[in-house]
């Protein structure tokens, strides 16, 4: 059957999100999606030995954008961006118990701005004269999917 | 969308009910008049015995009842239908259908409901022309337009008495002297308008109209279509001809008595409860546009009483609504990511308003249960809400730390 309304974890995400906020000098930053179709999510990594330190998110959207930005940072943080680079949208929406099938594009949105942020750091670390500020014209070339 | 216990909702906290628009509970009195006919309505109105006698006077009556709150002739003007929906596509392509020696144009105003719409295009696609007339920023249609549009080969024009989304309503006497002199018929879908404002079909030049049971406080799968006295429509579902012949299908006795009632109870109640809503409504407003990057989205005077409508800047409108049922306060929204089509709604764009400035709307709309004690409670829930919902917001500047 299909899933009506948000999960209680939905909900709980929504309510109570985890890691809001912006990281000044992230190692990387990922920005997906755009106000004119509805969705805008902004997520700031710090990295330590290729390991996800902390992590940080803005969003623009509907409870289920809040609730997948909130969880996909409780999933990455504490995670080798390897590992982290592999997180899919199914992840995220099965973390939070599901999905209505009309939301599933926003948990998209979430693991990509993730993936985002983790090409910007690895752009960052090849070429690091570069690298030290956040630098969103250059995060924006290379984020298409 | 289930109720969810997290967060700081606390379900000891009293519902504040501000959706109206979208579906009203049944008035107790109309329940307590029309029950009776759930229980033991089963006579056929069309059946000549005395059960069914019994059915076509009740019917009858709810039928005089309706004309009466509208002012239609006599009661044979009142079609009964299962749904305003039902009632829309009936005018518009009953009308267009049964006039086709006449022209074949029709026309709508943009922010028209998707059942009036829908019918429209469907005519469309099947060789009429349709012309949309547009609206200015306040949601009023743009008279001069409907009049450089119109000819005498436009059949029926479709123009709502006012508008569910924004609250504004139309000018529709003026619209009728328009629609009158260059084409034939005027449609008014009169759903969100009927109980809240005097509707007088004679004085206002109406040719048919729509109106729903249930936003008159009257159980749903009723629904009426007004028609003039001469007007030319063919039915839409064909079978045994009730109604005229212009709606077969046997009625639906309880909805219908309780639909018949419920306008009896709008028209008698109308000028005080307009009264109470306005000065609550007033309040709302006056108070919510205070909160910064929060506007008014409808006409500030024209307006339904019972309607407060806005947009905030930088904000989402379904984690409006999600936020604000925290606070056991029940909302709706015209934001894509309500929607179905996760497209915006297309009032809001017929307005002027950019898709992300449509992403930000939210509708309350005033109803029976509410009352004046409960107006701050609102405004800090809207207050409390628009905050957390900008801290997370890319969009605007008041970060976190
Ligand atoms: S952000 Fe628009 S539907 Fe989720």
């Amino acid at each position: 059957m299909a899933q009506i309304g948000y999960s209680k974890k939905v909900m709980e995400h929504f309510m109570n999100p985890r890691n809001v906020g912006t990281i000044k000098d992230p190692d990387g930053y990922g920005k997906v999606g755009n106000p004119v179709c509805g969705d805008l999510m902004e997520m700031f990594i710090k990295v330590k030995d290729d390991v996800i330190t902390d992590m940080k998110f803005k969003t623009f959207g509907c409870g289920s954008a809040i609730a997948t930005s909130s969880m996909v940072t409780e999933l990455a943080k504490g995670m080798h961006v390897d590992e982290a680079m592999k997180i899919t949208r199914n992840d995220v929406a099965s973390e939070l118990d599901g999905l209505p099938p009309q939301k599933m594009h926003c948990s998209n949105l979430a693991a990509d701005a993730l993936h985002e942020a983790i090409k910007d750091y690895k752009g960052k670390k090849k070429s690091p004269e570069r690298g030290s500020k956040q630098q969103k014209e250059d995060t924006r070339k290379d984020s298409k999917q | 969308m289930p109720q969810q216990q997290c967060g700081f909702r606390d379900a000891k906290v009293k519902k504040i009910y501000l959706d109206h628009v979208s579906s009203k509970p049944i008035h107790p009195r109309v329940l307590e008049f029309a029950k009776g006919y759930l229980k033991h309505g089963y006579g056929n109105p069309s059946s000549l015995y005395s059960v069914g006698l019994e059915a076509k006077r009740i019917l009858e009556d709810a039928r005089i009842k309706l004309a009466e709150l509208i002012n239609g002739e006599n009661e044979n003007s009142i079609i009964f239908t299962a749904s305003a929906t039902e009632a829309n596509n009936l005018a518009i392509r009953g009308t267009a259908l049964r006039n086709v020696s006449k022209g074949r144009e029709v026309a709508a105003s943009t922010i028209e409901h998707i059942s009036v719409l829908n019918p429209m295009k469907e005519l469309q696609k099947n060789g009429f022309t349709l012309n949309l007339i547009p609206v200015d920023s306040m949601g009023v249609v743009d008279l001069a337009k409907l009049d450089e549009v119109l000819t005498k080969n436009t059949t029926v024009t479709s123009i709502m008495y006012a508008n569910n989304e924004i609250g504004t309503i139309e000018p529709i006497r003026e619209i009728s002297t328009t629609v009158h002199d260059k084409g034939l018929y005027l449609h008014v879908d009169a759903t969100a308008a009927a109980g809240y404002i005097p509707i007088d079909v004679k004085a206002d030049g109406i040719d048919l109209l729509t109106l729903s049971s249930n936003d008159l406080y009257g159980p749903q799968g009723a629904g009426a279509l007004y028609v003039k006295p001469g007007i030319k429509l063919q039915p839409i579902l064909l079978g045994g001809g009730q109604e005229r012949g212009l709606r077969s299908g046997t009625e639906n006795l309880f909805a219908v008595a309780g639909m018949g009632e419920a306008a009896r109870m709008a028209k008698d109640e109308m000028a005080q409860e307009a009264r109470r809503l306005k000065g609550m409504r007033d309040k709302l407003i006056e108070e919510i546009v205070t909160i910064e990057g929060a506007y008014l989205t409808g006409d500030p005077t024209q307006r339904l009483p019972h309607h407060a409508s806005f947009r905030f800047e930088h904000i989402e409108g379904e984690s409006i609504l999600l936020n604000m049922d925290m606070y056991n306060i029940q909302v709706s929204t015209g934001s894509a990511c309500s929607s179905k089509t996760l497209e915006p709604s297309h009032v809001l764009l017929a307005i002027g308003l950019k898709h992300e400035e449509a992403h930000g709307s939210m509708v309350l709309t005033l109803g029976r249960s509410n009352n004046m004690e409960e107006i701050p409670t609102i405004v800090k829930a809207v207050k409390e809400t628009v905050e957390r919902l900008r801290k997370l917001s890319p969009l605007s500047n008041k970060g976190v730390m």
